[in-house]
């Protein structure tokens, strides 16, 4: 069995700043950044088959606990992250658009799966043709359905996301107008 | 067992004949399961007489469904029902007009209709009178349009990424 020592914990690069003997200065928007990035609470909204992929991304194989992302927040108002897997028909449209609707700010939205980005193959009277037609999607991963490799990417990307941001992005009229875009508040 | 069958079926037949010749258009036996065709203005009573009649007894509703048939201008409902007791099934069909399909509710006789009928108001349009809750079931209530009916294209109208080129619309 092998031993647990410091050498096997991997920590998070340090970001920019300035250092010396006992003390490391950089900017509270980056250090918020780092933190935001390495505990994201996601809200599975799984209706199919992709729901099936997130299952064995969330299993011990691939492990979505090792991106800090182990804990699922059921509830929208403690959640970070929608996750929306699957085919979301017409009458689910204003279901999710509540859940989003109940998420605190920051808050981000992954779309997996060819069905929630575009409808996929269903391109029938029922069914959404993308979740963007009623929400604002920041990562979409494509696939019908995506492997777990490719959703653990889009989770980097949002990661990515989630680390750039800047602190005052969701108070900007930029932000406000393009959530009225979408007729939320 | 086969003769047996055959005999039972001739019973059936006998016994609708028996009272609602006039109502009869016609009797087929596709896939062999029995298919009676029938005018609509009696269907309710001609299920009720199928449900008592000691020959037909037919007490369970398998499924009730719409049919679209465009060249004939016609909207079908098909009920089909079955005898438990000698598993013997029967398909009863009638023609409503396409522009005004109106037809009294089974439900009286079978509470497992109302979703059937309400499923066939929902895509079919067909109006069941007397249908104590005949609003959509499956799709959503603002749809303002039968889907299954054929004049209806089953794409999404409001797509704009797939072009009438690369789709083949």
């Amino acid at each position: 069995m092998q031993t647990v020592s410091l050498d096997n914990v991997i920590v998070s690069d340090k970001p920019e700043g300035l250092e010396g003997a006992g003390f490391f200065a950089t900017s509270l928007e980056k250090v918020v950044g780092l933190a935001r990035k390495n505990s994201i609470w996601p809200l599975p909204f799984a209706t199919s088959c992709c729901g099936i992929e997130f299952m064995a991304t969330m299993g011990a194989h691939y492990d979505l606990a090792r991106f800090g992302s182990e804990r699922l927040s059921f509830s929208p108002r403690q959640a970070d992250l929608l996750m929306v897997m699957g085919t979301i028909a017409k009458k689910m449209g204003p279901v999710l658009r509540q859940v989003y609707e109940q998420m605190a700010e920051p808050r981000w939205v992954l779309s997996v799966g060819a069905c929630a980005c575009s409808g996929g193959i269903f391109d029938t009277y029922s069914v959404l043709q993308g979740i963007d037609r009623i929400i604002p999607v920041d990562v979409y991963v494509p696939g019908c359905p995506p492997r777990p490799e490719q959703i653990i990417e889009g989770i980097m990307n949002i990661q990515r996301l989630v680390e750039s941001e800047s602190l005052r992005r969701r108070n900007s009229p930029a932000y406000k107008a393009m959530l009225n875009n979408y007729g939320i508040e | 067992m086969e003769s047996n069958k055959a005999e039972l079926i001739e019973k059936i037949i006998d016994a609708l004949k028996e009272k609602y010749e006039d109502q009869v258009l016609g009797i087929d036996s596709p896939y062999e399961f029995l298919t009676v065709s029938l005018k609509q203005e009696k269907i309710v009573e001609i299920i009720r007489y199928l449900y008592d009649h000691p020959d037909t007894r037919f007490r369970f509703l398998t499924t009730l469904c719409g049919i679209h048939y465009p060249d004939q201008n016609a909207i079908a409902v098909m009920y089909q029902l079955h005898n438990m007791v000698t598993n013997q099934r029967i398909r009863l069909k009638i023609f409503l007009p396409e522009d005004n399909p109106v037809t009294p509710t089974i439900t009286p006789i079978f509470s497992g209709a109302n979703w059937m009928e309400r499923e066939t108001y929902d895509f079919y349009g067909v109006v069941f009178q007397g249908h104590p809750n005949l609003k959509r079931i499956l799709n959503v209530e603002e749809m303002i349009m039968f889907p299954m009916r054929k004049e209806f294209p089953l794409e999404d109208q409001v797509r704009e990424d797939k072009s009438d080129k690369m789709f083949g619309r």
